[in-house]
């Protein structure tokens, strides 16, 4: 299983991975549009929200099965049979099924590392797990 | 456990069809929820035609069941009967409907005048039929004419395409029919799931409780499910008319397809409210563990349940067909919505469930269901606590085309009638009707389908029986009223109504019979005594009718409306209502439609459409203040034993309410005094819910208020002062 782990000790809150997500799936520098959110949490520090690829429980509850698995474990949605109902962004226990105004269908992360090499502290990196 | 595969043989069918009619039309997208254009459909004469809609017809009756009775009005005259072939099934959607984001946003609403009542019959139902007309390209169909030979009407809505051709190889049960269809129709696995079947069975060719099978494919089961137009016996008049199927096919739903003019809001609200089902409804009605069944233990407690003929209200052995019994029997785990986006996705099924009986003996089938409605009618009432013959006659209902409610309180009547002597094995040609005779039950069913037998006495519904009971058999014709529970001649649903004066009216002034659409308040008027005056009975008969009617003008389901409340809603000052609720309501409309409607425009939509179809009832001859009054048995104790099963409630009230002391009174004599004054009080209730209204004493909408809600049409007005004068 191919996911992006986070180590929200290391973020500094920079949000540059946000802005190489949203850039490389949506060419826009807006936070919203991120597979990866940065949240800043009272005490200062900062909480990585992402797919972890474990849950899974949006592919149950997909009307159309229109999110599956791919052969790395990747969860993926395909747009083609995605009705933009957002079941998927509800059912999600840690939010990283994402909905952003404008849009008419979910997001989420699909693993391909783009971030990653924004990232200054190596907060986050992809790995495979068996 | 698999199904038992069901082999089609494609070319076998195809070869045996007849083209009798091809119609093409222009593709439209569909704007702001409107298509502003309906579909006409002949199969006397073949003639298919599209029909505009004009601002006015918009205006003044909104969409869906609001369409479907206008439609119906202009077609038929003032003495038109459900088997004239100038009777529709008209089919509307209503501008909300088919949006994926907002839970419940599937429904298609059925009109047509109804074999049982002879008054227009509504009924709501799920499967992707209507949402898939819709975007289609129509906002209703509208299906007149009688067939000579079966038939089958598709639209191909991708193609713009409308066929009326013969088809006499098909089948007519629906769990069949609807898999041939996806087998005709589909060019892959994956098209499957963009067609759907409106389809009856063969039990709806012999009796008059026939209902319509609305399809739609599970990709998941890989099975055509079917939901049910369940109420007033349309799919007697699908028979009749000859035909087999109306078919859609569409391919290219997307969550944009309303075209809506705020797509971000839609969406919005939409989510809140799935984020709301996901966080609560395992806490408060658990339907998406086990849809609606869940009331059945909660309407045992609180003495609600129909039990042997709604004689009483609970019974020892409910824990045999409780919501966990059934638990075991269906499939979990699956996103059962009726219609994309529906999160509460009550819509559950046991799958490889093997019969027992019946022409399809040892196949493993899907059964769609038990809803609390059939575990009622099918369980409780006819005294069968088994989950699964309850889930047996389940399926036979639904793949022969009858409605499990209306079977279960006629089959309630006929058992006791047994009881009672009225009938015995040579009136019933050997059937031994007795409380919980499931096996009598199917095969009384059985005898339905095959159109022979006492099944075709029963097939007439209860209200035609008790006439036949006295007629042959020399049944108290009193006695016969008071047991057979049907007003307006369709049978009630399945709620104990003695203790709850507001839930008898919901009940029999519900417009098109005792159905609990209109209004459910048993709760609120029984057990938190929170509507204690006539006036405030006769508010709560106002708005709940008004404010559920609107659900039928979207093509909306009522469900996530109160079988889900916001964590705060009981801190609100009206928690019967909702209001967050009501506010998402409001809030898609305006999203889809670019209206700018509010709480009480939203009310007004639906008095129009109310009053309409009221008028349209005495157009037709009811609508009559004695048409709205209920059988003795949903009012209190018909018998000694009714009354001794709650001895101390009715003395209490005796005591307290009519002022009589019971001691040392008869149980005869006490009934009969109970009786004088809970009669009296249903009198009183009907004044105060008409005034309420804006009707007559007599039951008829004056013309003052007709102009005031803006439903002042001529032809309204005409039929009005009829009865005025
Ligand atoms: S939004 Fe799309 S991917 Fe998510 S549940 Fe609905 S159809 Fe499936
Ligand atoms: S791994 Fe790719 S999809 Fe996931 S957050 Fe990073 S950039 Fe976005
Ligand atoms: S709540 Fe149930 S009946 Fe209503 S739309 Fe959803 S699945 Fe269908």
């Amino acid at each position: 299983m191919k996911y992006l782990k986070t180590y929200d000790e290391k973020c500094i809150g920079c949000n540059q991975c946000m802005t190489a997500c949203a850039m490389a799936f949506f060419k826009e520098d807006n936070p919203a549009k991120s597979a990866i959110q940065v949240v800043a949490l009272p005490d200062g520090g900062f909480h990585l929200v992402v797919c972890d690829q474990k849950y899974r429980k949006c592919v149950d509850e997909c009307p159309t099965q229109a999110i599956s698995i791919n052969r790395q474990g990747v969860v993926m949605i395909n747009k083609k049979l995605c009705i933009g109902c957002f079941a998927c962004v509800a059912v999600c226990p840690i939010d990283a099924m994402r909905r952003c105004d404008g849009l008419e269908n979910p997001f989420k992360c699909v693993a391909c590392g783009v971030c990653v090499k924004g990232c200054p502290t190596q907060a986050i990196e992809i790995v495979t797990e068996e | 456990m698999k199904n038992t595969k069901i082999h089609v043989d494609v070319d076998a069918l195809k070869a045996r069809h007849v083209l009798l009619k091809e119609f093409r039309y222009e593709l439209r997208p569909v704007v702001r929820g409107y298509n502003m254009r309906t579909l006409y459909v002949n199969v006397s004469s073949n003639e298919i035609k599209e029909k505009a809609v004009s601002e006015e017809m918009k205006q003044k009756f909104t969409g869906g069941k609001g369409f479907g009775l206008k439609l119906l009005w202009d077609a038929i005259s003032d003495t038109t009967r459900w088997n004239d072939p100038e009777n529709e099934i008209n089919i509307a959607m209503g501008p909300i409907c088919g949006n994926t984001n907002y839970p419940g946003s599937g429904k298609s609403l059925v009109v047509s005048i109804s074999p049982l009542t002879d008054i227009p019959i509504d009924s709501n139902v799920g499967g992707y039929f209507g949402p898939y007309l819709k975007f289609s390209g129509f906002d209703a169909i509208e299906i007149q004419g009688k067939a000579e030979r079966d038939v089958i009407v598709y639209v191909d809505g991708n193609q713009g395409l409308v066929r009326i051709f013969e088809a006499p190889g098909e089948a007519v049960d629906s769990h069949i029919l609807a898999e041939q269809m996806v087998e005709l129709f589909a060019a892959n696995e994956l098209e499957k799931m963009h067609i759907s079947t409106v389809s009856a069975g063969r039990g709806a060719e012999h009796a008059l409780i026939g209902c319509l099978n609305f399809s739609f494919y599970d990709r998941r089961r890989k099975v055509s499910r079917l939901k049910q137009a369940g109420r007033g016996g349309i799919g007697t008049v699908l028979r009749d008319k000859k035909i087999k199927a109306v078919v859609v096919k569409y391919s290219g739903l997307s969550g944009k397809s309303n075209n809506p003019v705020d797509l971000d809001k839609l969406q919005q609200t939409g989510l809140k409210l799935h984020k709301e089902i996901i966080a609560l409804d395992d806490q408060q009605c658990r339907m998406r563990q086990i849809g609606t069944a869940h009331l059945v233990e909660i309407m045992d407690e609180y003495d609600l349940l129909p039990t042997h003929n709604f004689k009483f209200g609970r019974h020892v052995k409910t824990p045999k067909i409780n919501s966990h019994a059934f638990y075991d029997l269906i499939t979990h785990g699956l996103p059962d919505g009726c219609w994309f986006g529906c999160t509460m996705a009550c819509a559950k099924a046991a799958d490889g469930f093997r019969l027992r009986t019946g022409p399809y003996k040892g196949q493993r089938v899907t059964v769609d269901g038990p809803e609390y409605e059939t575990v009622g009618g099918c369980g409780s009432n006819i005294g069968v606590f088994d989950a699964r013959a309850v889930m047996e006659i389940n399926f036979y209902c639904d793949t022969y085309g009858l409605d499990t409610i209306s079977f279960g309180t006629m089959t309630a009547f006929i058992m006791e009638c047994w009881e009672k002597r009225v009938l015995n094995a040579e009136r019933t040609g050997g059937l031994i009707m007795r409380w919980g005779n499931w096996k009598a039950a199917l095969e009384l069913m059985h005898q339905i389908a095959r159109g022979e037998g006492f099944g075709l006495i029963a097939g007439l519904g209860t209200r035609k029986m008790k006439q036949y009971f006295v007629e042959h058999f020399g049944a108290d014709p009193q006695l016969m009223q008071d047991i057979g529970c049907e007003c307006k001649g369709l049978e009630y649903s399945q709620y104990v109504s003695k203790e709850s004066l507001a839930q008898q009216g919901g009940y029999s002034m519900a417009l098109k019979g005792p159905q609990h659409d209109e209004a459910w308040l048993i709760f609120m008027d029984m057990v938190n005594n929170q509507i204690p005056t006539f006036e405030d009975k006769a508010e709560a008969l106002h708005y709940f009718p008004m404010f559920r009617t609107w659900f039928g003008l979207q093509g909306l389901c009522k469900l996530p409306w109160n079988d889900v409340e916001p964590a705060d809603n009981a801190q609100t000052s009206e928690p019967a209502k909702v209001p967050e609720h009501v506010q998402n309501y409001v809030d898609i409309y305006n999203a889809i439609t670019g209206g700018n409607l509010d709480k009480q425009a939203l009310i007004l939509q639906s008095e129009r459409v109310y009053n309409f179809q009221k008028v349209l009832c005495m157009r037709l001859g009811r609508g009559r203040r004695i048409d709205d009054i209920p059988p003795f048995r949903m009012v209190g104790p018909v018998t000694t034993q009714e009354y001794k099963s709650r001895e101390d409630r009715y003395d209490q009230q005796l005591r307290e309410k009519v002022g009589v002391d019971p001691a040392g009174k008869s149980t005869k004599t006490k009934l009969k005094i109970l009786r004088r004054y809970r009669e009296e009080q249903y009198q009183h209730l009907l004044d105060a819910v008409y005034k309420r209204k804006g009707w007559t004493p007599e039951g008829v909408p004056t013309p003052e208020h007709l102009r005031k809600i803006g439903m002042d049409l001529p032809e309204v007005l005409a039929v009005v002062e009829r009865h005025l004068r």
